[in-house]
C-alpha cells in the first residue's frame, strides 16, 4: 500500500529524462506540464474573448462607424457579408462576437485557467501526491480541451461565420439561424461544446478520486488547504451538471443537421413561412437543460478563484484562516444548493408564481454560504500581520469586488425586481464584477504566486503592482456605470448600444447620457487591454530573467507545495510526506518561526520569544 | 513512479482508484440519461392527445435484445468471477460470449433502424394517408410500391396506435396521386427517421447513445480480453481490476436498455 | 495471444475461501440472471393488459423495470456491499436527476398543479 521509496522516484526521474520534446511537453502526462498547458492557452483565449468584446466596444461607442484598423483586417479575412469595405462590422457579426466572447471566455479561458491548470499543477502537489490517479486521462483531458478550441475558433472563418445566438443558445434561434448553411458556426459551436464538456467530465472524475484516494498520510478532510475543497466541490459540480447541457446539445445538433424538433414548437414560422419541421418540442426544455448546467458553472468559475484568494491571505496575514470549518460547509453547501437555483434565470418565462418562489427561495439560500465565505475572509485579515505584495493586492482587490457583484445579484434573484432588470445590462455589470474582477483577479493572484515554484523565479514585482492598479482602476470604469445603463433599462446584445431607443425621448426611452456612458466604458475596455501589456511582458521576461528564489519556500508557506524542490520534478516530492498539523499554522505561539509547514515533524527544539517575520 | 491505490484499495476508503473513477463516471452516465429520459417525458406529456405513438417498435425484436444484454451482464460478471478464482480459460469463454452478445444486439439495432428508414407515411390527394414499407425493387420514379395499409381520414389514431397484427398489402401509388406540401411545394411522403415526429426524434436519440455506449464497452471490454490479455501474466491483480471497472460499465449500460425497452417499445 | 496457460499465474493469490466466496457469488448471479429473464417476459405481458387507464400500465411497467434495475446494480454491480464513498456519491446522483426531472415537469405544467396527459 505505500507508494514510491526514494530510489524509485529517483530511477523514475532519471528514466524520464530520456523522454523526447513530444512526450515531455506536448503528450506529457504530468500534471504540471498538463497544468501549464491549459495555463497558456486558457491566457490566449482569455485575451481573445478581450479583443473581440474590443472590437464590439468599437461599435458600442460609434454606432455605424468603421473600426480603425481591425475593421479593414476583418474585412480583407472575414468578407464583405461580416464587415464593410469600411470596416463597419455588420450586426450578424455583432452577434457573433458577442456569443463568442461568451462561449470563449466561459468555457475556454476561465474554466480552463481556474479548474484545469491551477486545479492541474496545484492540487496533487498540495495533497503531497505524486501526479494525479490517472494521468493518462488527464492528457486526453486537455486534447479534448484543444480540439473543442479549435473547432470553436475555425467556426469564425466558415460560411455564415461563428454561432450567432448567443453564448445561451437559445432555440428556435440557435437552430434557425444560418439555417440554409449546413453545417454551419452554431453546429461547430455544439460539436465543440461536446468535446469541451467530454474534457470537463474526464478532469472532474480525475480530481474527485485524487483528492480522495491520495491525500498523504495524516492529511484529513480537515486538514486540507481550502484550496483543494474547492477544486473538490468544483469537480463535482462539473461532473453532474454537464451532462444534461450534453445531452441537449446533442438534442439541438439534431435539430440542426436531421430536422428534428426537439426544441421547435408546433406552427413555427420564419420569414412568414411555415417551417417543414414536425413540430411538438419545447423551446423551454432547451432552457431547463441549459441552465441546469450554467447555474453551477456559474459556481465553477468562482470557487476555484476563493480558493486561490484564501491561501494567498493567509499566507500574507501571517494567521490561520478565520473559520476554516465553517468555510468548508459553506461551499459544500453552495455545491448542492447550486444544482437547485436554475430557473431563476428563467423568471420571465412564465413559469407560474409557485415554482417561481420555489426557485427564489433557494436562490436567496444560497446567497448565505456565499456571504458566510466572504465574511470569513474578511475577517481573516482582523489582526493580521499583512504584507503587501502582488498576489496579495490581487487578492485584497478580490474581496470588495466580488462583494459588489455578489450584493447586485440579489435584485436579480427577486423574482418581482427581475422582472425589470431581466436581459440589462445591469446582469452585465453583476456577473461580470464576479467573474472579471472576481475571478480574473483571483487567477492573477495565483499566477503572481505560483509562479516561483513553477519556473524558480519571481514576476518582477513593481510591474505587477502596476499591473494591478491599472486593471483594478478599469475593470470598476468598464462596469459600474452598466449598471446604470441596466437599471435605466438599456438592454443586452443590442447592436446599436440603444440608440434606437434614445429616439423614444426620455420618459419612455434610453436619454442620451445613458448612451453616452457607453464611450466611456468603450474607453476603459481598451485601457484594460493595454494595461495587461506589462502583464504579458512580465510573464515571458521573468523565466529566463526574472529575480532568482533563494528557497523552495520563498513566501515562507504552510501549504505542501512548497515542500518540493523548485521547479518540482516527475513525481513531485523527494521523501515521503507525512502530515502532521491542519493548512494554516501561521503565528503559533511559542514556535520559533511565524509559519510551520504542515509536514514538519514536531520537534523539541527549545523555544524563543517573538515571532521574527521574515521578509 | 507507481501510483499508490491503483492495484491495492487504499485502507480508510477501502477502494482502489478505478473503481471510483468508474463510479463518478458512471453518476455522471447517469445525469447524461436521466436528461434525456426528462427530455421523453416531457415531450410525451406536451403531445396533443391522441398523438403520441404506441406500438411502432417491434416488441418481439426488442425483447430479444433486452434478453441477449441480460445474458452478456451474466456472462461479464462469472468471466469476473472466473478471474477472481484464476481460471483463466473460464474467463476468455465467458467475455468471448459477452462480446458477441454486443455483436447480436447491435446487429438487431441496425435491423430495426433500417427498417424504420424504409418505412414511408404517404399523404394522398383524397385526404387518406398510405403507410407501410418500400418496395425498391417495384419502385420507379412514377410509381411508389409500398407494403402496408391505406388510413382513411376519419380513422387517424390508427396511425399512432397500429393494432399488434398488421396485415401488410401490397399498394401501387402513382406520384400523381401524392398531396403536394404547400410549404416545401414537394410531395408528402416521409420515412420513419428522427425528423418524422418527436417520439421517433427521441427514440433514435436515446437508442443511438445507448448504441454508442454498447460499441464503446463491447471495444474497452474486447480489447482487455484480447491485445492487453498479457497484464495477466504480469500483473493479475491489476487485470482483475480492469476487468472489474469494464464489467461495472458494461451492466449500466443494461441498466439503462432495462429501462429504455419498456419505455419506448412498450408504453 | 499465443497459447497460455489457463492456470493461476504464481502472483495471484487464490485461496480456499476466495474460491468458495466467488462460488456462492456465482450461483447468486444466475439466479438473478433468470429472473432478469423472467421479469422481461413479464414486462412485455403486463403491458400487453388493458388495465382501462394508461397510467398503470406506466406504473406497473416502471415498478417492473427499477426492479430488475435493482438487482443488476445490487447484485451484479455489488451496490449491495459497496463502500460509503460510492454510496454517498449516487445518493446525491439520485438527488439532483429527482431535483432536475421534477423541477422542470413542475415549472412547464401549464396550471400549477401537475397534470399528466396520458391516453
Amino acid at each position: 500500500m505505500q507508494p514510491t521509496t526514494h530510489a524509485d522516484t529517483h530511477a523514475q526521474a532519471s528514466h524520464h529524462e530520456e523522454l523526447g520534446f513530444w512526450q515531455k511537453y506536448i503528450f506529457s502526462t504530468d500534471h504540471k506540464v498538463i497544468g501549464v498547458q491549459y495555463g497558456i492557452t486558457g491566457l490566449m483565449f482569455l485575451f481573445l474573448g478581450l479583443c473581440l468584446m474590443s472590437v464590439m466596444r468599437w461599435q458600442l461607442a460609434n454606432p455605424g462607424t468603421g473600426v480603425p484598423f481591425i475593421g479593414h483586417l476583418l474585412y480583407r479575412v472575414l468578407g464583405e457579408s461580416m464587415v464593410s469595405k469600411a470596416g463597419v462590422i455588420s450586426p450578424d457579426l455583432y452577434n457573433a462576437f458577442g456569443a463568442m466572447h461568451g462561449t470563449i471566455m466561459v468555457f475556454l479561458a476561465i474554466v480552463p485557467l481556474a479548474f484545469g491548470a491551477f486545479g492541474n499543477f496545484v492540487t496533487p502537489l498540495q495533497i503531497g501526491a505524486c501526479d494525479m490517479t490517472f494521468p493518462r486521462v488527464n492528457m486526453v483531458s486537455y486534447q479534448f480541451y484543444f480540439l473543442g478550441g479549435v473547432l470553436m475558433l475555425s467556426s469564425f472563418f466558415i460560411p455564415g461565420g461563428a454561432a450567432k445566438s448567443g453564448w445561451t443558445s437559445y432555440s428556435p434561434l440557435a437552430t434557425i439561424a444560418d439555417m440554409n448553411l449546413r453545417p454551419n458556426g452554431q453546429t461547430f459551436w455544439i460539436i465543440g461544446m461536446v468535446c469541451l464538456i467530454n474534457s470537463s467530465l474526464l478532469g472532474a472524475v480525475n480530481f474527485i478520486t485524487t483528492i480522495i484516494q491520495l491525500r498523504a498520510k495524516g492529511l484529513s478532510w480537515m486538514r486540507l488547504p481550502f484550496f483543494c475543497w474547492a477544486q473538490f466541490v468544483t469537480a463535482f459540480l462539473l461532473l453532474l451538471a454537464f451532462p444534461p447541457l450534453e445531452a441537449a446539445a446533442v438534442l439541438q445538433l439534431m435539430d440542426n443537421l436531421l430536422g428534428t424538433s426537439f426544441f421547435l414548437p408546433t406552427g413555427l414560422v420564419v420569414s412568414g413561412q411555415l417551417l417543414h419541421i414536425s413540430g411538438g418540442g419545447s423551446p423551454l426544455l432547451w432552457q431547463h437543460l441549459f441552465w441546469f448546467l450554467a447555474h453551477p458553472e456559474v459556481y465553477v468559475l468562482i470557487l476555484p478563484g476563493m480558493g486561490i484568494v484564501t491561501e494567498i491571505i493567509a499566507n500574507n496575514t501571517r494567521k490561520p484562516i478565520w473559520g476554516y470549518r465553517s468555510m468548508v460547509y459553506a461551499i459544500l453547501t453552495i455545491g448542492f444548493l447550486s444544482f437547485i437555483v436554475w430557473a431563476h434565470h428563467m423568471y420571465l418565462t412564465g413559469m407560474g408564481t409557485r415554482i417561481a418562489t420555489f426557485f427564489q427561495t433557494t436562490t436567496m439560500v444560497i446567497s448565505i454560504p456565499s456571504v458566510i465565505i466572504l465574511t470569513a475572509l474578511f475577517m481573516s485579515l482582523w489582526g493580521g500581520s499583512i504584507r503587501i505584495n502582488t498576489p496579495m493586492l490581487f487578492a485584497l482587490g478580490f474581496l470588495p469586488m466580488f462583494g459588489i457583484g455578489g450584493l447586485t445579484g440579489l435584485p436579480l434573484g427577486f423574482n418581482a425586481s427581475d422582472i425589470h432588470l431581466h436581459d440589462t445590462y445591469y446582469v452585465i455589470a453583476h456577473f461580470h464584477y464576479i467573474v472579471a474582477p472576481g475571478t480574473i483577479f483571483a487567477l492573477f493572484a495565483g499566477i503572481y504566486y505560483w509562479y516561483p515554484k513553477a519556473t524558480g523565479r519571481m514576476l518582477n514585482e513593481f510591474w505587477g503592482k502596476v499591473h494591478f492598479a491599472l486593471s483594478f482602476v478599469f475593470m470598476n470604469l468598464i462596469f459600474m456605470p452598466m449598471f446604470i445603463q441596466g437599471m435605466a433599462g438599456m438592454s443586452r446584445r443590442m447592436y446599436d448600444g440603444g440608440n434606437s431607443y434614445a429616439a423614444s425621448g426620455e420618459t419612455i426611452g434610453l436619454s442620451t447620457d445613458i448612451i453616452h456612458l457607453n464611450v466611456g466604458i468603450s474607453h476603459a475596455v481598451w485601457a484594460l487591454g493595454l494595461s495587461q501589456i506589462p502583464f504579458i511582458i512580465n510573464f515571458f521576461w521573468s523565466i529566463n530573467w526574472g529575480k532568482k528564489v533563494t528557497s523552495d519556500n520563498p513566501w515562507d508557506a504552510t501549504t505542501l507545495e512548497w515542500q518540493t524542490p523548485t521547479p518540482p520534478p516527475h513525481g513531485n516530492f523527494e521523501k515521503d510526506i507525512e502530515v502532521v498539523r491542519g493548512p494554516y499554522e501561521y503565528s503559533v505561539p511559542g514556535k520559533s518561526r511565524d509559519f510551520t509547514p504542515q509536514n514538519e515533524p514536531d520537534s523539541p527544539a527549545p523555544v524563543t520569544h517573538g515571532n521574527p517575520v521574515r521578509s | 513512479m507507481e501510483i499508490p491505490y491503483a492495484v491495492k484499495p487504499r485502507p480508510d476508503t477501502g477502494l482502489y482508484n478505478a473503481k471510483v473513477g468508474i463510479w463518478l463516471f458512471l453518476a455522471s452516465e447517469v445525469m447524461l440519461f436521466g436528461a434525456l429520459f426528462c427530455s421523453y417525458i416531457l415531450m410525451r406529456v406536451n403531445a396533443p392527445e391522441g398523438t403520441w405513438p404506441h406500438h411502432w417498435l417491434n416488441i418481439w425484436m426488442g425483447m430479444t435484445n433486452t434478453i441477449v444484454l441480460i445474458l452478456s451482464s451474466v456472462t461479464v460478471v462469472l468471466g469476473w468471477a472466473s478471474l477472481k478464482m484464476g481460471k483463466f480459460g473460464h474467463y476468455k469463454f465467458y467475455q468471448g460470449i459477452t462480446i458477441l452478445c454486443a455483436l447480436v444486439f447491435l446487429g438487431i439495432k441496425s435491423f430495426e433502424y433500417h427498417d424504420k428508414f424504409i418505412h414511408y407515411q404517404i399523404n394522398l390527394k383524397d385526404g387518406t394517408i398510405a403507410d407501410g414499407h418500400l418496395q425498391s425493387a417495384e419502385t420507379t420514379k412514377d410509381l411508389i410500391v409500398i407494403e402496408g395499409r391505406i388510413i382513411p381520414p376519419d380513422k387517424m389514431e390508427e396511425l399512432y396506435n397500429p393494432s399488434l397484427e398488421h396485415e401488410g398489402k401490397l399498394l401501387k401509388i402513382p406520384i400523381g396521386d401524392i398531396k403536394i406540401d404547400p410549404r416545401t411545394k414537394k410531395p408528402m411522403m416521409e420515412n420513419y427517421g428522427p425528423w418524422h415526429n418527436t417520439y421517433l426524434a427521441i427514440y433514435f436519440t436515446m437508442t443511438g447513445l445507448h448504441a454508442l455506449h454498447v460499441i464503446a464497452g463491447a471495444i474497452v471490454i474486447f480489447a482487455i480480453w484480447g491485445p492487453l490479455a498479457k497484464v495477466w501474466e504480469q500483473d493479475p491483480e491489476r487485470y482483475v481490476n480492469r476487468v472489474e471497472v469494464s464489467g461495472l460499465f458494461w451492466h449500466f449500460v443494461d441498466l439503462v436498455w432495462i429501462f429504455l425497452f419498456p419505455v419506448l417499445y412498450l408504453l | 495471444m499465443s497459447d497460455r496457460p489457463s492456470s493461476t499465474p504464481a502472483t495471484l493469490h487464490v485461496d480456499e475461501h476466495t474460491i468458495h466466496e466467488m462460488q456462492h457469488h456465482i450461483r447468486r448471479y444466475l439466479i438473478v440472471g433468470v429472473a432478469l429473464a423472467v421479469g422481461t417476459a413479464l414486462t412485455v405481458w403486463a403491458s400487453l393488459i388493458n388495465f382501462g387507464s394508461r397510467e398503470i400500465n406506466i406504473v406497473v411497467a416502471l415498478i417492473i423495470a427499477s426492479a430488475k434495475g435493482f438487482l443488476v446494480a445490487g447484485f451484479f454491480m455489488h451496490l449491495i456491499s459497496e463502500k460509503k464513498m460510492i454510496y454517498a456519491v449516487l445518493a446525491f446522483t439520485a438527488f439532483f436527476f429527482t431535483g432536475l426531472l421534477f423541477l422542470t415537469l413542475w415549472s412547464m405544467a401549464h396550471d400549477n398543479i401537475i397534470q399528466i396527459h396520458l391516453r
